[in-house]
């Protein structure tokens, strides 16, 4: 833990946010490295851009601490801490041209003039947008004043930089584009970069770790593998990427093997630190479920197959099971599949499976509604 | 052709009325005073059909250019007075929640809806020298024989900046209301200082409001000329005093008309300026 500590660039410790009664952020820890591009992903209204602003200072924290570079940043107005923001609406100087908007922070930095070109200049050379140092913000494209605001933030060499959004407003090509390009920038510049966004796909291209957030709370925050095959909880598995998440009881243990039971049917999972009798999520991804027509070892999990639907490369079939749930599965295109209203069995590799728990009240009452238990035990 | 006279007959309708209300409330009569500027008047007001040039140039006298001189500078200092007391206020009002924010609009728009004549004897109220400030003073023994503040140029001042103010505030607050907050922000977020933020993005971009503000207040000020005659006890001359003149006193109506035509060409140029600078006509509202 402690060489963490030593190379956490912004460290929050039990921040919380109020806006009047209403707690938008809820006693959040979190240690962002030097040099990373960390994501803090999540729906809107998660918390995550009110974060992003308490880091940048335009917001105070309710309670708990910032620090920055190992110093409590508490008493420091935004234009005393040497942070950068690229904001979700660009926030370009309309009355000024692009050479002076991204000279902005220089010249309150009293840099010469001489080292102000040519910082600006380079800038612009590695935005790909020289030529433009005279052009408006009202003369250019959503695409290339999202350089500028990138380069006005990047040209004073931040100790971190935060991105709010900053390719919500492009097309999906561009912003695409812009991802690869912003990743590349990072990687050469070795800035640490704070990126918000709600967008899983873009986190998950972008990013050296995500930090997930759901109703102002951090749900998980880890490197794009991780979040995708170790969701920690019912949240992270729905948000990222497709799941299917299914309520289970915990019929038994056998070391990290398990047997769980659904309103379903009963499956194995392959799990860490779960007791008997505990109720809990399991997630599996459409990807990684397969089906017979013969029920598999541990498994008794009967479906009708309701439709597919083909996806680009990838057929998605949609299956009801005897709870009227509904599960998806993806096949490859060109795979043998059952006829649309036939019944299979389902199954998957143990260890593909992800037990979550969980303390909702709603799977209290969840033993009444497996038939099976009662048969069992 | 025929889809030709259809667009015709379309904009008829819809610019027709306005045009036609334009041209007979605005542009008929400053036409008659333009036409009445050029000719010569008559012996107990009214004019006589016939040319002359002599009223505009009868105006390169001192005693005119002093007027001239004294409502420009009579203006300015009106002007300044209130930017300098309007631009605070605004960017509260701006800045302000919802609620409060109506409030204080409303507060400043109230005495849109009383006679200013009425507005002006209150004041007259205040200032005299048995007034309420006279009083004040006297009865806190701060004072022995009460000030003389009405009918001097300080109480002209006064009746000015308080009619006008209004003019000044509304235009600021709305182009300080449009401000975006997020590029004060950015400019906090690139370093900037509150006060260096101030004048490297608050100021130039609410730069609109502060001109129209300017012109609403400059031109009026040097016709009203109630206010110099109420406060300054006849004694001050604006130029609107000297066109009123003309027109009740000295029955000289064609040189008032040449007065009111260079007061509206001074506004024009004002006008053009402002647009040269790059403001929008919508913001004088």
């Amino acid at each position: 833990m402690s060489d963490a500590s030593e190379e956490a660039i912004v460290e929050l410790v039990n921040v919380d946010k109020f806006f009047n009664e209403n707690r938008v952020v809820k006693n959040l820890n979190m240690k962002i490295r030097k040099g990373e591009f960390l994501t803090m992903l999540g729906p809107s209204g998660c918390g995550k851009t009110t974060t992003l602003r308490m880091i940048a200072g335009f917001e105070e924290v309710t309670d708990g601490i910032i620090r920055i570079e190992g110093e409590n940043v508490e008493e420091k107005e935004p234009y005393e801490r040497n942070i950068n923001t690229v904001f979700q609406n660009y926030a370009l100087f309309p009355h000024l041209n692009v050479f002076d908007n991204i000279a902005f922070g220089l010249v309150e930095k009293r840099v010469k003039k001489d080292e102000i070109r040519a910082r600006v200049t380079e800038m612009l050379a590695m935005v790909q947008l020289t030529g433009f140092e005279k052009r408006r913000p009202s003369q250019m494209s959503g695409g290339q004043k999202q350089r500028v605001a990138i380069a006005r933030a990047l040209v004073n060499r931040p100790r971190v930089l935060l991105l709010d959004e900053p390719l919500g407003a492009l097309d999906m090509k561009l912003r695409k584009q812009m991802q690869i390009e912003l990743k590349h920038l990072q990687k050469k510049l070795g800035i640490t970069f704070v990126y918000v966004t709600h967008d899983q796909e873009e986190a998950l291209t972008m990013s050296d770790r995500i930090a997930v957030m759901n109703a102002g709370v951090l749900e998980q925050i880890g490197t794009p593998e991780e979040i995708y095959e170790h969701p920690a909880s019912k949240f992270v598995a729905d948000f990222i990427g497709e799941s299917n998440i299914l309520e289970a009881y915990i019929n038994s243990v056998n070391g990290n093997e398990l047997t769980v039971f659904f309103e379903s049917g009963s499956a194995l999972a392959h799990a860490e630190g779960f007791i008997r009798e505990e109720m809990a999520y399991v997630s599996i991804r459409p990807e990684k479920i397969k089906c017979s027509f013969e029920a598999m070892k541990g498994f008794n999990m009967k479906v009708i197959v309701k439709e597919h639907i083909y996806i680009g490369s990838l057929i998605r079939t949609v299956m009801e099971a005897s709870n009227g749930q509904e599960l998806k599965m993806n096949s490859f295109a060109g795979s043998a599949l059952p006829e649309e209203g036939s019944e299979v069995y389902l199954y998957w590799d143990n260890g593909d499976a992800v037990v979550m728990h969980t303390t909702e009240e709603k799977l209290y009452n969840l033993i009444e509604r497996i038939p099976e238990i009662g048969v069992v035990s | 052709m025929k889809r030709r006279f259809k667009e015709t007959t379309a904009v008829i309708t819809m610019v027709g009325p306005v045009v036609f209300w334009l041209c007979v409330f605005v542009l008929l009569p400053v036409l008659y005073v333009f036409i009445i500027s050029f000719l010569k008047k008559g012996p107990i007001g009214g004019v006589i059909p016939e040319f002359t040039e002599k009223n505009y140039t009868g105006m390169f006298q001192i005693l005119y250019a002093r007027i001239f001189l004294r409502s420009a500078w009579t203006s300015l200092l009106v002007t300044v007075l209130c930017l300098l007391l309007g631009y605070p206020l605004a960017y509260i009002i701006a800045r302000a929640g919802n609620r409060i924010k109506l409030v204080l609009v409303m507060l400043v728009m109230l005495p849109f809806w009383t006679n200013s004549l009425i507005r002006i004897y209150g004041w007259i109220t205040i200032l005299r020298t048995d007034g309420l400030i006279n009083r004040l003073l006297t009865i806190l023994g701060i004072i022995k024989e009460p000030f003389q503040l009405l009918y001097n140029d300080g109480a002209v001042m006064i009746g000015m900046v308080y009619t006008l103010f209004p003019f000044m505030v509304l235009p600021l607050y709305s182009s300080l209301e449009k401000l975006d907050h997020s590029l004060l922000e950015a400019a906090s977020d690139l370093g900037g200082k509150p006060y260096r933020t101030f004048i490297r993005v608050t100021l130039p971009l609410t730069f609109p409001g502060i001109f129209a503000g300017i012109i609403q207040v400059f031109i009026p000020t040097m016709s009203y000329f109630f206010i110099t005659d109420i406060m300054g006890g006849s004694k001050a001359m604006m130029i609107g005093n000297l066109i009123n003149n003309q027109f009740i006193t000295a029955r000289n109506w064609p040189f008032g008309a040449a007065l009111s035509i260079i007061l509206i060409l001074l506004t024009i140029l004002l006008m053009r300026l402002y647009r040269k600078a790059g403001g929008k006509l919508e913001d004088m509202a």
